[in-house]
């Protein structure tokens, strides 16, 4: 068991002829990753060749990759100016996931592109987000699946490689995952802590969680609560930007302190309040996990 | 990016919302003329991306040409949370009868533009919010359909009684969303919008954040950006598509991806230093890009040693490891150099940076600790 995705995922890649989106379909196959499809408009009926010279056909609309293939997730690579409409062109396919990892979609886009996924009872993760891997399942997005092992622990982050080092250091430690999920460091996304906190929950294969956050926005303090409320798992966080000034964009468009609710000291003191402790640097993650698991 | 008053007001002016004539004077010379040709009351504003603008001295009535121009010779230059005034927007005095609030977000809870109106103008809204929220009408637009008329008099109907500025302010409100919509906004606020005696609704005041990520589509809004009021290693940083910003410790910190960089800086902290800039070298990494990282740290003369963080995922490590060799080449680094790389690529990375003569580390606390004892040893 996993969350969201798992070894039926059948993936297509919208952006697969890219740069980032041929050398991450390589990635992603080698870690076992069944993509179905590639989706690049005008190239319709190329091939793509993956390891080993698998072929993955290619379409140029997800209508047509869904039709043919039955697949039933999509992970988009498409540039910035186009990433919302890939967005909602997946939710109308009939795929249940839509994971964006495209970094600069314009906020007015992802409004209206969120809205129309809601609508259709899509799940989007993203976008601005490395994706997620299923351990030992499926690899959707740019998480490097040599950092990974199959064990206890779900992991929950807004950065992409702060989740990397983090999976990185509990892997080194013995603590293997169920999923990683990166959500994303953008200020709307598809899919927020609570969703993963909830999955997490109900998952049988999972023990406890690391919920990583940062800077900016309030979503770590409605995640606490809902710990404190919903989880009979623990959860342990980190929070990224102890040192960020306010007012200040740090690198994600939404890591940026505008109010006493984004700062990283509040963020801790609402999490420890509720029942959620926090490490104070990386490297003190697995020690809390460890704690919380014994 | 953020707008100064009188281009968010040069925004709306073009959206049709009212906004009195103002004009940019650079000189004391200037700002004389400009309250001259105005006539009457003038009011001198400095034009810095800083809230409490009013507070610091920074806007002043004046009730005759020689006024402004003594005004003006205080402003420009003056220093506004650490930013210096170059520019003063000078503009007839309005007759007051109310102030009113109107904003409008991208709210991140409700992934939605919302509006807030308050008749409570003039003043801090957040406080509004916290401390008196009867004071304020919120709604949520469906940004499929966008502004509906009847939610302009909806939110107007909260500000007035008087059908007359009802029927004003719904219009401006209309007028505020299309606006906002038109200049890519993440943020858009009129701050006071005022009544006057005579029954005008105006937007005296005007802010405007445009969403970087709107840029590219709108040159005409891009154009707007005052590089003089950022330092001019964030100007560099941002034509090398890099983020960057600069601190005031002694560690330099180039790290791909924003969370890492964040932790990064944290974890200099937790070791005893302080970190000199946030820089992340972001999703696909090419050579070029590192060589301009470097750059960009080592023109800040507080810097006193220098940390790679790589975590490799669209970054591949390889990629970094080029770029740190054909940079140390090109350009004459004294600090010293201490590297962090794992992930994608990691072992043609390492071989690359062993080869140029670098010894790389694979645990992200052994990295920083050096880096910190280095700028330490080198102070």
């Amino acid at each position: 068991m996993a969350i969201f995705t798992d070894s039926q995922t059948k993936l297509v890649v919208q952006g697969i002829t890219g740069r980032d989106g041929s050398f991450h379909t390589q990635q992603m196959m080698e870690y076992g990753t069944a993509v179905v499809a590639g989706v690049t408009p005008g190239k319709g009926g190329r091939t793509f060749e993956g390891p080993g010279g698998k072929e993955v056909p290619i379409f140029n609309s997800m209508d047509q990759a869904v039709a043919e293939t039955g697949a039933n997730a999509t992970v988009i690579f498409v540039p910035p100016a186009f990433a919302a409409g890939a967005i909602m062109e997946a939710a109308d396919s009939g795929v249940s996931l839509v994971v964006a990892i495209t970094e600069g979609v314009p906020v007015q886009d992802m409004a209206r592109a969120h809205a129309f996924a809601r609508d259709r009872a899509v799940r989007v993760l993203g976008p601005n987000c490395p994706g997620l891997i299923s351990v030992g399942g499926a690899k959707i997005g740019i998480l490097p699946g040599s950092i990974v092992t199959r064990g206890p622990i779900g992991l929950v982050s807004r950065s992409g490689t702060l989740t990397y080092e983090a999976v990185y250091q509990l892997t080194s430690a013995g603590f293997g995952q169920t999923t990683c999920v990166g959500i994303g460091g953008d200020p709307l996304i598809g899919t927020n802590f609570i969703d993963c906190l909830r999955a997490f929950e109900a998952d049988p294969e999972t023990s406890a969680v690391v919920m990583i956050g940062e800077i900016g926005g309030t979503d770590e303090q409605d995640a606490a609560a809902y710990v404190k409320e919903h989880m009979s798992k623990p959860v342990v966080g980190f929070i990224a930007g102890q040192t960020a000034p306010p007012g200040r964009r740090m690198g994600h468009a939404g890591a940026i302190i505008s109010g006493a609710g984004g700062t990283a000291a509040e963020k801790m003191a609402v999490l420890e309040k509720n029942g959620v402790p926090v490490a104070k640097r990386p490297a003190d993650i697995v020690g809390l996990v460890r704690d919380a698991l014994a | 990016m953020d707008l100064h008053e009188y281009q968010a007001k040069e925004r709306f002016r073009a959206a049709g919302i009212p906004v009195p004539p103002g004009e940019i004077a650079t000189t004391p010379d200037a700002a004389e003329k400009l309250a001259a040709k105005m006539g009457g009351k003038v009011v001198v504003k400095a034009q810095v991306h800083s809230g409490g603008r009013g507070k610091a001295g920074g806007v002043k009535l004046a009730a005759d040409p020689a006024e402004a121009k003594a005004h003006a010779t205080k402003i420009l230059g003056m220093d506004i949370k650490g930013l210096t005034v170059h520019k003063v927007l000078v503009t007839p005095a309005e007759d007051i009868a109310t102030e009113a609030y109107v904003g409008v977000l991208v709210d991140r809870a409700r992934q939605a533009p919302t509006f807030i109106v308050s008749a409570a103008g003039g003043i801090d809204i957040e406080q509004v919010a916290a401390v008196t929220p009867e004071k304020i009408r919120k709604l949520t637009v469906d940004p499929r359909y966008g502004l509906l008329p009847h939610q302009a008099y909806w939110l107007a109907d909260f500000l007035y009684d008087d059908p007359g500025l009802i029927n004003k302010a719904t219009r401006i409100i209309a007028q505020l969303y299309d606006s906002f919509v038109a200049s890519g906004s993440s943020m858009a606020e009129i701050n006071p919008l005022i009544t006057t005696p005579t029954g005008d609704v105006k937007a005296i005041d005007a802010k405007m954040s445009i969403d970087d990520n709107e840029l590219f589509r709108r040159p005409e809004v891009a154009a707007m950006r005052d590089s003089s009021s950022e330092p001019p290693a964030e100007t560099r940083a941002r034509e090398a598509n890099l983020s960057y910003v600069k601190l005031d410790g002694d560690v330099g910190c180039c790290v791909n991806g924003a969370g890492l960089a964040m932790a990064t800086m944290d974890l200099v902290k937790y070791y005893g230093g302080d970190p000199a800039n946030f820089l992340d070298i972001g999703g696909s990494s090419n050579p070029d890009k590192v060589v301009a990282a470097l750059e960009i740290i080592t023109s800040d003369s507080n810097v006193k040693s220098i940390l790679f963080n790589i975590f490799g995922g669209i970054t591949r490590c390889d990629d970094v490891a080029n770029g740190i060799v054909e940079a140390t080449n090109r350009i004459d680094i004294e600090q010293p150099i201490v590297i962090r790389l794992t992930g994608t690529n990691e072992d043609i990375a390492l071989r690359i940076l062993e080869e140029a003569g670098f010894s790389a580390y694979t645990s992200m606390d052994a990295v920083v600790e050096k880096a910190v004892a280095l700028a330490k040893g080198a102070a």
